[in-house]
């Protein structure tokens, strides 16, 4: 029987396992070695998206997203009141469009895949997409438009489910460093040791993002989770002409691909201070956040291919970010079957922040021993895409498991210690 | 009461000849001197509003005149957020202040 | 022939482009205005020629002597209107410019890779919050001094001046002699705790004869007109409905907490209110350059940075007034001017004897001129800190309604909220929550206000993470056009390697 839980990572996939860990009765402490919701949490888009998402596990998971999270904002804003910084979900829907000929047919052929998987899709004529926006480049050939897309402030969304796991129960422990597992006679695990002395816990949660890799390497196993570095544009404020999640269709080609080469493609949206974000790159590069001018010009020049008015608006901020990359393109939610004790909840790449209640819920049934609504094979450890990194020894693979890892000389330095 | 120009017959430095630059502001003519931010010509009109904030409509101008706090943002010939203090006036330039870049719902 | 870009043509990048010439470099002089002289020696355009423009500035000789040297000089190549945009240090330091009017369309890129950069980018005027702060007629003293020296105009007719620091005195002389009515000039420091920071080692002011002289004559004139010079009190509230007509100024204490019963209204037209300087240093941080605790640019006796071949100069390392920046670019300039090589053996020489090396003229340090005056002028700029620097019980004038990030409109209620509800202990996490500082300035004005404000809610008065509100890795907008067109310029190779 499980009775305490101790979660590394404060971003918002460790806030939402916290909240449901603690609400089903466990006792949680949540430790970050730096500070809460710093990390990749506040540094994305605040995306809840199904349309990106290929029929299969993360499919799956995100269409449970998409109907929890209505209920989560109301039970976050009942719970923690009206003072407390708005969530700013707003189920504004997406709108999918190729910008060439030949982009038309398999944005068609993966929409109608995913209407057989039960999402919400709507194939719309090109005057019926530029009715919904008038400001797009009238030269689309397709468009499609999907109403479950939706969106929050994700460092809001994040230090709610904090606050949330906070009201009922759960610690939290800042600028704390993990420094080595508590191992029992049988070689499970039964806590960490930290600077600030030793956490005893019946399960040891990792949920550090990009950093989960590094975190279970300390714990004593490999898990192939790598940065994938994103950076995003933001513009001037502006009269709203934005009105939906505005993707190029090689957006999906981008999430789904695995090349570690710079691919951009064209996100835009507008916030609801009335910036508009442009996103994202996906390059893995390391932990190297450098800036890199080339790759704005190209999330700009591919931003004004969907929407021309963009060319005379002024980018006031970049800011980016490492995503939790998985080598098999699903999220790794439950028991690591390699050591006793140790559970992960990492690996959501672009997608932690719509993804982070339902995978706390899973996670919490699955340590609490209650029937999970989602079944967890497709997430598990233990699933048969993964054997092959979970295989690889510390010594020999370091965190860097996966075949197509960049050499280590690629990845600069990164901050001094890890929890 | 306000802002405005030292008349050149009153200044120190002695000021030789200049030319004017035209320009309009919000529709109407102005006449400023060669050379002049549009801020300047603006405010020798004695009119030290340029902008409503987007959140509380609030009335902004210029606040620190060399092109850091972005207070004196304008539209110029179609295009916003020009910085007044910082855009030299170009005879013909089509100025709108008042410019209220909003949040969702908002008018321009 | 090595090639020394300097960012930044005021004082002290004025200065380090000609030592870097009599060095043997050749310069690029890269400055956002279309003229030299940065904010310091802001002046008329050549379209509005005077007779004697002299008399609105201190030290004009010496900039027609140095704009006119550089300006006729075919090894500098000076870009007026290059707007610095970024620096990447993805393939070694690369400075991205783009060129043309300010906030245009359409600009012309520019890729610099220099052999030495020297950043010369000034700082600005630093003002704390107070109610009303927003409201048009309240101005920065930079505004009014620029408006008055470069435009002619004063920003008001009957006008306050505010704040700290002996740059208040200038401020108000500009007004004066642009036609304003300045009714008062207010210090916040008290007269005691002013005559401490100043008087430790007074003797070492002689040794600034210049800066006490520049001082002496703003004072001089500040008699002959009769304005009042008051320690100790402050501007604590502006008032009007769509601009100024009246403040409120109050005593305060000498941590600079108003005292209760001491406010006063007076009527104006405009009030200009500075507390200080803010350095510009997102360019050197984009360049990966070290801080100090102060958050200054750190530099070693060279101007060199923790960064190889990236020098600073003047105020972006300490505020010292135009003769530390002067000298501090002489030095810079000297330095870049040479070799890594040469650099490595005066180095050595340097750290086997500093005190040698400083006191010698020849060829393995800087003119000994610029050192002595650099050590002087040095010892200034701590002095105008001790002695006017801001205490922290400035907040005792906010409101809970009191704007603090004006460019999103960032109460001081809802910083505390988001604060107190989230408990967070991050920067990041709380710009975010409360969008303080995430504005178009992207920081410039309220950022160490917002961190000042952000600590004191913090559950153990301190933030723990790395952000900074001094980040900005685009330093500057551009538009969306002009950022993709950049593929185009790379792609025909019209970067720079000189």
């Amino acid at each position: 029987m499980t009775r305490s839980a101790v979660i590394i990572g404060a971003g918002i996939v460790g806030a939402a396992c916290a909240r449901s860990l603690v609400m089903a009765g466990i006792d949680v402490v949540i430790l970050d070695r730096g500070t809460a919701v710093s990390g990749t949490s506040a540094r994305g888009e605040g995306n809840l998206l199904v349309s990106d998402k290929a029929p299969g596990p993360e499919l799956t998971m995100a269409l449970k997203a998409a109907a929890r999270w209505p209920d989560l904002v109301r039970e976050l804003a009942d719970e923690l009141g009206d003072d407390f910084p708005s969530i700013e979900y707003e189920a504004k829907g997406g709108l999918v469009v190729a910008t060439t000929e030949g982009g038309a047919a398999p944005l068609l052929a993966f929409a109608a895949a995913q209407r057989a998987a039960g999402v919400d899709v709507r194939e719309l004529t090109i005057t019926d997409a530029l009715t919904l926006e008038p400001d797009l480049n009238p030269a689309i050939t397709a468009a499609v438009h999907y109403p479950q897309d939706s969106q929050v402030q994700p460092v809001i969304a994040a230090e709610a489910l904090l606050a949330s796991a906070r009201r009922h129960g759960a610690r939290v422990m800042q600028s704390t460093q993990l420094i080595s597992p508590i191992l029992n006679s049988d070689g499970a695990l039964v806590g960490v040791m930290t600077d600030r002395g030793e956490l005893r816990a019946d399960a040891v949660i990792v949920a550090a993002g990009p950093w989960s890799g590094e975190v279970a390497s300390i714990l004593g196993v490999t898990l192939p989770v790598r940065p994938r570095h994103g950076m995003v544009l933001v513009t001037s404020r502006m009269r709203q002409r934005v009105f939906h999640k505005v993707y190029d269709a090689d957006y999906v080609g981008a999430v789904g691909s695995g090349d570690a080469a710079l691919q951009t493609s064209s996100v835009v949206e507008s916030t609801a201070s009335g910036t508009v974000l442009i996103g994202s790159s996906r390059q893995q590069i390391g932990f190297d956040g450098r800036l890199r001018p080339d790759t704005l010009s190209e999330l700009a020049a591919k931003a004004i291919r969907l929407f021309p008015f963009l060319a005379d608006q002024a980018v006031m901020r970049t800011y980016g970010g490492f995503r939790p990359f998985m080598p098999d393109h699903v999220p790794l939610v439950g028991a690591d079957p390699r050591l006793h004790g140790l559970w992960h909840a990492t690996g959501h790449e672009g997608a932690g922040i719509g993804l982070a209640p339902v995978t706390g819920d899973l996670l919490a049934a699955l340590i609490g021993g209650t029937t999970p609504d989602l079944d967890p094979t497709p997430y598990s450890p233990s699933r048969a895409s993964l054997a092959p990194y979970l295989a690889a020894s510390l010594d020999a693979a370091h965190f860097d498991a996966a075949p197509s890892a960049a050499p280590p000389s690629a990845a600069p330095p990164f901050r001094k210690s890890v929890a | 009461m306000g802002a405005r120009m030292l008349p050149a017959g009153a200044d120190p430095i002695r000021p030789l000849e200049t030319t004017a630059v035209t320009i309009t502001v919000d529709g109407e003519t102005v006449t400023g001197i060669t050379g002049q931010s549009i801020a300047g010509i603006v405010m020798a009109c004695d009119q030290l509003e340029l902008r409503r904030t987007a959140s509380a409509d609030r009335p902004r101008g210029v606040f620190c005149g060399i092109g850091v706090c972005f207070d004196c943002l304008i539209e110029v010939n179609g295009v916003q957020d020009v910085r007044a203090c910082q855009r030299k006036a170009r005879d013909g330039d089509a100025v709108v202040t008042g410019g209220k870049p909003s949040a969702h719902g908002g008018a321009e | 022939m090595r090639t020394v870009v300097i960012i930044g043509a005021g004082p002290a990048g004025l200065a380090a482009a000609l030592a870097a010439r009599v060095g043997g470099a050749s310069v690029v002089l890269l400055d956002s205005s279309d003229a030299l002289g940065g904010q310091f020696w802001r002046h008329l355009p050549d379209t509005r020629p005077s007779r004697s423009e002299k008399y609105l500035h201190h030290g004009w000789a010496k900039f027609q002597t140095l704009s006119t040297s550089l300006e006729s000089d075919s090894g500098v190549r000076i870009i007026r209107g290059a707007q610095v945009w970024a620096i990447d240090t993805i393939n070694g330091v690369r400075v991205h410019a783009i060129i043309g009017e300010s906030d245009g369309t359409q600009r012309e890129h520019e890729t610099f890779v220099p052999d030495a950069l020297i950043l010369a980018t000034g700082a600005h005027d630093r003002t704390l919050p107070f109610p009303g702060w927003d409201l048009p007629g309240v101005f920065t003293g930079g505004a009014a001094q620029a408006l008055a020296k470069g435009e002619r105009l004063a920003v008001g007719q009957r006008v306050l001046v505010a704040g700290a620091g002996p740059f208040l005195l200038p401020v108000a002389q500009s007004l004066v002699r642009a036609g304003s009515n300045v009714v008062a000039v207010l210090e916040a420091n008290r007269f005691s705790h002013i005559v401490r920071g100043w008087s430790p080692k007074p003797w070492q002011l002689l040794g600034a004869a210049g800066k006490g002289g520049e001082l002496a004559g703003y004072v001089a004139g500040q008699l002959r007109h009769r304005i009042p010079y008051r320690m100790g009190h402050a501007v604590i509230a502006a008032h009007g409905t769509d601009r100024v007509d009246s403040v409120t100024i109050a005593r305060l204490n000498a941590d600079w907490q108003p005292i209760v019963g001491t406010d006063t209204t007076v009527h104006v037209d405009a009030v200009c209110v500075s507390h200080g300087f803010t350095p510009r240093i997102e360019l050197a941080i984009a360049a990966g350059c070290g801080l100090t605790p102060e958050k200054f640019v750190a530099v070693d006796h060279r101007q060199l940075t923790s960064v190889e071949g990236v020098y600073a100069a003047g105020e972006v390392t300490g505020i010292g007034g135009v003769d530390l920046a002067m000298a501090e670019g002489e030095i810079a300039g000297y330095w870049a001017a040479q070799s890594s090589a040469d650099q490595s053996v005066a180095a050595l020489d340097s750290a086997l004897d500093t005190a040698a090396a400083h006191e010698t003229s020849g060829a393995k340090d800087a003119p000994a001129s610029a050192l002595r005056r650099r050590t002087v002028f040095a010892g200034f700029a701590r002095r105008i800190e001790a002695a006017h620097g801001i205490r922290p019980s400035w907040t005792g004038w906010l409101s809970d309604e009191t704007v603090i990030c004006r460019c999103e409109e960032v109460t001081l209620g809802a910083i505390r909220t988001a604060a107190k509800r989230t408990e967070s202990e991050s920067l990041r996490s709380l710009k975010l929550s409360t969008r303080a500082g995430l504005g178009i300035c992207q920081g410039r004005m309220c950022g160490r206000s917002v961190e000042q404000i952000l600590c004191s809610f913090a559950p153990e008065g301190a933030l723990r993470d790395d952000a900074s509100t001094d980040n900005r890795p685009i330093a500057l907008p551009l538009r969306l056009g002009e950022l993709a067109s950049r593929l185009h310029h790379t792609m025909q190779g019209k970067e720079h390697h000189d």
